[in-house]
């Protein structure tokens, strides 16, 4: 028994009757760029409160941060997908349970909130990195000259503390890109369940796959050289930061 | 709100949950890391290793892999290795493997990309001048790799190392969308049975937490004491 190959597939009409499975992969894409996007915007927002507040001289701030980042980090995404899909509606009060469970487009808002909170817990974990890098004296600097503590944040450490973080902070906008698959698994019709149900009703399963794995590679190169161009756009002349290796997906 | 809650499912459930699925995930975890670090170790020194016919196929393994999500390696995997082992052993028809082996041969694979990573940032750690003093003292590339840079960059990197093996273990989770029986997928058998979902993956939830939390910390603490000693 071999396998038998045929790239005439994707040209072929899908069984809605309207789209050829070109097309439905495009969509899959559209949805997983959309998922990515939105999710990344979560991430950045919450990422960089719970970051700074991890460096702030506040005790209680530092313990509700770490808290923050260790639930979000320590719990598998998929076990927190099905947390946020099936488990919130159902301890929630009995109407917006219902209200949630009948949402539109439930499994997208669902995947944005749970993806955006898993990767803002990495994204703290950078910023807090970014601004323990630089010099105390900066700090010190900032507040000696009459700035507040948030104003310090705000003109002296932070916009030093992103252009370090940037090479990572990449790298976790291609996860949340890769991590937005998971969605599947709560009816998501991002591009690899889309590339999923083409195998199944096609039963060219090796094509659709290849198609799914093409477009991720071109997302990647796009993303990789769009950050290039940025980090050099907002370099500091004469600093350089430097990544570390670090664990991750 | 938690009024028709009952916990006792929890209970009567255990033995299935961790005889059955934690087993799994567990096994799962180790084999894959030991076989991800080998194959891993192996990639990085093909990259490392300065012949294009070695460099370049393994740079472009790890790139793809690192650029695919996965969940679609999974699906890959699961299609593929029947056919794998059919042009392995020459047999006529694609070999049915059980799904611990598809699941085992996707994540040692997937694995092996990003562990080459670590290693390779660990060989390049290690400063130039021990290469050439191994040379000088006449050993050869095989000698002076096995018995001075390796050492020291594993050494470098087991906090690393063990931090991504902390994520893989997370990461079995996702051996769901093959239907595989680890452990949230016994949670979700269970669950899914006798429609008890808030109980089982809370419960779920809180496992996965508390034996993350615990082995960060423990690798959080192993960091400063390799720190002091280096």
């Amino acid at each position: 028994m071999r396998y038998h190959w045929n790239w005439g597939i994707f040209f072929e009409l899908s069984p809605d009757g309207t789209y050829a499975y070109w097309q439905l992969l495009l969509f899959g894409a559209g949805w997983t760029l959309a998922t990515a996007l939105s999710a990344w915007l979560i991430a950045l927002v919450f990422g960089s409160l719970v970051g700074v507040m991890r460096t702030t001289p506040s005790p209680w701030l530092v313990r509700i941060g770490n808290a923050y980042v260790e639930l979000f980090r320590n719990i598998p995404l998929l076990v927190q997908m099905f947390l946020w899909y099936f488990v919130l509606p159902e301890v929630m009060p009995e109407a917006i349970g219902d209200w949630l469970k009948q949402l539109n487009n439930a499994s997208f808002y669902n995947a944005v909130i749970c993806l955006g909170l898993y990767t803002s817990a990495r994204v703290a974990e950078q910023v807090k990195a970014g601004i323990l890098s630089l010099r105390g004296g900066q700090r010190m600097a900032g507040l000696a000259i009459g700035l507040t503590l948030p104003q310090t944040y705000r003109y002296v450490l932070l916009p030093m503390a992103f252009r370090i973080i940037l090479p990572p902070l990449a790298s976790e906008f291609l996860n949340i890109i890769k991590n937005s698959s998971v969605a599947l698994t709560i009816g998501l019709i991002e591009l690899t369940a889309a590339a999923r149900s083409m195998s199944e009703f096609s039963f060219q399963v090796f094509e659709a796959f290849t198609g799914a794995t093409l477009i991720y590679i071109v997302i990647n190169i796009v993303v990789v050289n769009g950050m290039q161009m940025l980090e050099r756009r907002v370099a500091v002349p004469g600093f350089i930061g430097t990544a570390k290796p670090v664990a991750g997906h | 709100m938690f009024a028709n809650i009952d916990w006792n499912i929890i209970v009567r459930s255990l033995p299935y949950l961790f005889f059955d699925g934690m087993r799994f995930t567990v096994t799962l975890t180790l084999l894959a890391t030991a076989g991800g670090i080998v194959i891993g170790t192996l990639l990085a020194l093909m990259r490392l290793s300065g012949i294009v016919p070695l460099a370049l196929p393994a740079g472009a393994y790890v790139n793809l892999i690192r650029s695919m999500p996965l969940v679609l390696v999974i699906f890959w995997f699961f299609f593929l290795v029947p056919y794998i082992g059919q042009w392995a052993t020459g047999s006529e028809r694609p070999i049915q493997v059980g799904a611990f082996w598809s699941a085992l041969v996707t994540f040692t694979l997937f694995e092996a990309a990003y562990f080459c990573e670590i290693m390779r940032a660990g060989i390049q750690s290690i400063s130039r001048g021990q290469v050439q003093a191994a040379q000088a003292l006449g050993m050869t590339y095989k000698t002076s790799m096995i018995e001075i840079i390796l050492p020291q960059a594993f050494r470098n990197m087991v906090p690393v190392l063990l931090t991504q093996t902390i994520i893989l273990f997370q990461d079995t989770s996702l051996v769901y969308v093959i239907s595989v029986t680890d452990f949230l997928g016994a949670a979700s058998k269970i669950a899914q049975r006798d429609g008890r979902l808030v109980e089982m993956y809370l419960f779920a939830a809180v496992v996965y937490f508390v034996i993350s939390l615990a082995a960060s910390h423990w690798v959080r603490r192993l960091q400063h004491r390799i720190a002091i000693i280096r």
